[in-house]
């Protein structure tokens, strides 16, 4: 027997059973989407071999690059044969050579000792005529000894507080041709058959405002700054002002002129691709419009020439835009301009189609031309989405002009992928990509204020 | 009568101030414009490589290049048409892999991110920033320094488009979530449902036709983006395409371009026709 609920004679029953078949049925969807994602993810790592990461990633490799992006380093490095020399460059580089030993390092004249260097822990290391001594500062207070055995191989030896000799720990790693000791990452020390070489690492970017061969590469930038306001010329033929603005734009290591050059390209290529995109692209989106142009034929060819530059991506059109005007802004400028054209014409060919037609009959109605009609019955309307469209795609091309850069546009993009290439300057690498972080969110809040401005508060 | 008078003559001065000011700033902006182009367009002649001029004469050569390369191959044309689909498919699957995992990781993080829904604001505020850094990070960024540390494969660039796809879908789905109906979050409540359950039954229903629509069009951009890493050495069709261009091979060159294009085309149509479809649904 059953209930009847209306008219119609549908039982409770035979509901209840529809809404419980209903919801196992949607159950089971999602279960099989979720099982075919699950799947996909299998056979994706199999496809692309994700288990290779684990192999290629050297986390020593990463962790070092990734040091050398926020802190620099000295090398100190001291032959066997003439222990009487030592020099100490700035990152390694033989340009880069310190003229007297600096305040870590303490030269001492008579003894067995040669050198006494200090880390920022507070652990020394002392260069002897045929040995190195590691003391560590930690609360073990271990020493260590590194030197060339009698057999001409390098040996490293580990001694508690008491002088017994213990273990080596994990840290210091013998082959037959070297020593490598990394305490920590901001210590390292190698032997080496012929020298021993020690990298002592500080955190910051030195010589950031003035490179190594300047005449202020002692002064800190607020010191250099109040020099502009002294009467006291350092360079005779100079004004400070000229020197202090020519040695920070020429700096060698950073390239600060170069780098800014570079940002403000990128910026220009991105302003003037989109502002050339929407000047072109409003008035063919007004002949592309059906309410607008009366002649099928021209809407008809406007539409496909939309679509082939939209669909033609900005890649190639950058590839194509090279070969003729060659690496530089022009390629990055047309490409954007191009490929956006496309886009906007097309939105905004929409957004004229959609307008609503009565205040164009209004316009009309005072008597006004076809031209006037458009000006005020349809511009207007337009206007909002085309400004906010039109700085968001400022927006999304200040990141494309980065990546037109890379593949020969120039600017900012061809920069970084120089930095990388070389791959000793990954502090360079780390400056620019705060540049390029900066500039994109710069412009990101830009456009934001400017939407805002200009067609006010916005639906959210 | 004599009062609207002035009333209608001191409007019609208050309208004649305020036309002119509206030309004037026109007139500025109008200015500001063409001074940007004009200056910019001479900046970038100066220091572009070629120049303006014969870059415009040159414009046609290299498209008549490649098509006239591409009409000596003959039939074998399409021969090298087919032999670089199987690139095609790598570069297109690995931009399907990074749209699935940054948009399966973006959806279960955003409920963190919205402020209706989240536990406490410190995690909004946590999440929401760090969608924030992955977004403003150009993908080509990560991949270049993850292609130095990996070496040259298609596993940096995968990595790259995932961390900022997560980003660019986070802040979209948590913008997509903060607008829900909160009816039946309220009604779950009431009924004693937990954070969980909530989530899962209340918010993810509503906003999954957007999420699904987004994630097609981030398909495509990823698309793109892998290409363009594969440009730099992540694999792919776009390390054929960097091949064959220096090595100036038109008829490859054109096939890869004519690969890439017909993808991206069809991509865009199946997109719009889905999302047409998804968003009907929504508004049903």
């Amino acid at each position: 027997m059953s209930i009847t609920v209306d008219d119609r004679g549908v039982s409770f029953q035979e509901i209840y059973q529809s809404v419980e078949k209903k919801a196992y049925y949607q159950k089971l969807i999602t279960l099989v989407s979720i099982g075919g994602i699950l799947l996909y993810f299998v056979f994706s790592i199999i496809q692309f071999d994700l288990g290779s990461i684990s192999r290629k990633w050297s986390p020593d490799r990463a962790s070092r690059l990734f040091l050398d992006t926020y802190a620099h380093k000295d090398h100190v490095v001291m032959n066997w044969k003439d222990t009487s020399k030592i020099s100490v460059n700035f990152e390694g580089d033989y340009r880069y050579q310190y003229p007297s030993f600096p305040e870590w390092l303490e030269r001492i004249g008579d003894g067995k000792d040669i050198a006494i260097l200090t880390f920022n822990s507070g652990s020394k290391a002392i260069f002897r005529d045929d040995k190195i001594i590691f003391e560590q500062s930690k609360s073990e207070d271990r020493k260590f000894i590194f030197g060339i055995g009698n057999n001409g191989k390098p040996y490293a030896e580990a001694y508690d507080n008491d002088g017994n000799e213990k273990d080596l720990p994990n840290w210091i790693r013998v082959t037959e041709s070297k020593v490598e000791v990394r305490p920590s990452l901001y210590e390292r020390i190698q032997i080496y058959k012929r020298k021993v070489e020690v990298h002592r690492y500080e955190f910051g970017w030195k010589y950031f405002w003035f490179d190594f061969f300047s005449p202020l590469k002692d002064y800190s930038l607020p010191e250099a700054l109040s020099l502009i306001f002294s009467n006291e010329r350092i360079e005779p033929d100079k004004t400070n002002f000229e020197l202090v603005f020519s040695e920070i734009s020429d700096n060698e290591q950073w390239m600060h002129g170069t780098v800014l050059f570079s940002i403000l390209e990128t910026l220009l290529m991105a302003v003037l691709g989109t502002l050339l995109a929407s000047l072109l692209g409003l008035p063919l989106a007004f002949l592309a419009a059906y309410n607008i142009t009366p002649f099928k034929f021209v809407r008809f060819s406007l539409r496909r020439l939309f679509d082939m530059l939209r669909g033609i991506d900005m890649i190639i059109w950058c590839l194509i835009f090279v070969r003729s005007f060659g690496p530089g802004l022009f390629t990055g400028i047309f490409a954007i301009a191009f490929t956006d054209t496309g886009t906007l014409g097309k939105l905004m060919s929409e957004a004229i189609e959609n307008a609503d037609n009565k205040q164009q009959e209004g316009v009309k109605s005072t008597g006004a031309s076809t031209i006037l009609q458009h000006r005020f019955g349809i511009i207007p309307q337009i206007m909002p989405v085309f400004i906010s469209q039109s700085l968001y795609y400022l927006e999304s091309n200040t990141r494309g002009a980065v990546i037109l850069g890379a593949m020969g546009a120039g600017g900012i993009g061809l920069q970084l992928l120089g930095a990388i290439r070389t791959g000793n300057d990954f502090e360079n690498v780390g400056y620019m990509a705060v540049l390029i972080v900066l500039l994109v969110t710069v412009m990101d809040q830009m456009s934001a204020f400017l939407r805002r401005f200009l067609i006010g508060i916005e639906k959210n | 009568m004599s009062q609207n008078a002035i009333t209608i003559e001191s409007l019609e001065e208050n309208l004649k101030v305020l036309a002119r000011q509206r030309a004037i700033y026109s007139v500025l902006f109008i200015g500001a414009i063409i001074f940007i182009v004009v200056s910019g367009v001479g900046v970038a002649n100066q220091y572009n490589a070629g120049s303006f001029t014969r870059g415009v004469e040159n414009f046609f050569d290299y498209p008549a290049d490649l098509f006239s390369d591409a009409f000596e191959a003959g039939w074998g044309w399409f021969g090298i048409v087919l032999s670089f689909i199987p690139a095609l498919f790598e570069t297109f699957s690995a931009a399907v892999f990074s749209t699935v995992v940054g948009a399966s990781i973006a959806l279960i993080l955003c409920p963190l991110a919205t402020i209706n829904l989240s536990p406490n604001q410190v995690t909004v505020q946590i999440v929401r920033r760090t969608f924030d850094i992955l977004r403003s990070f150009p993908e080509l960024v990560f991949a270049l320094i993850l292609l130095y540390l990996m070496g040259k494969s298609i596993v940096p660039a995968i990595i790259a488009v995932t961390l900022h796809t997560i980003g660019a879908m986070g802040k979209l789905f948590s913008e997509a979530i903060e607008n829900i109906d909160m009816k039946p979050v309220d009604g779950l409540k009431s009924v004693g449902a937990s954070w969980y359950q909530i989530i899962c039954f209340a918010v993810y229903p509503q906003v999954l036709p957007l999420v699904l629509s987004y994630s097609l069009l981030r398909l495509e951009i990823n698309v793109r983006a892998s290409t363009i890493l594969g440009f730099v050495g992540a694999g792919g069709i776009g390390a054929y395409l960097t091949a064959s261009l220096q090595w100036r091979y038109g008829d490859e060159v054109l096939a890869i371009m004519f690969l890439l294009v017909a993808t991206i085309t069809a991509l865009d149509y199946f997109s719009s026709y889905v999302r047409h479809k998804l968003i009907g649904k929504i508004s049903a």
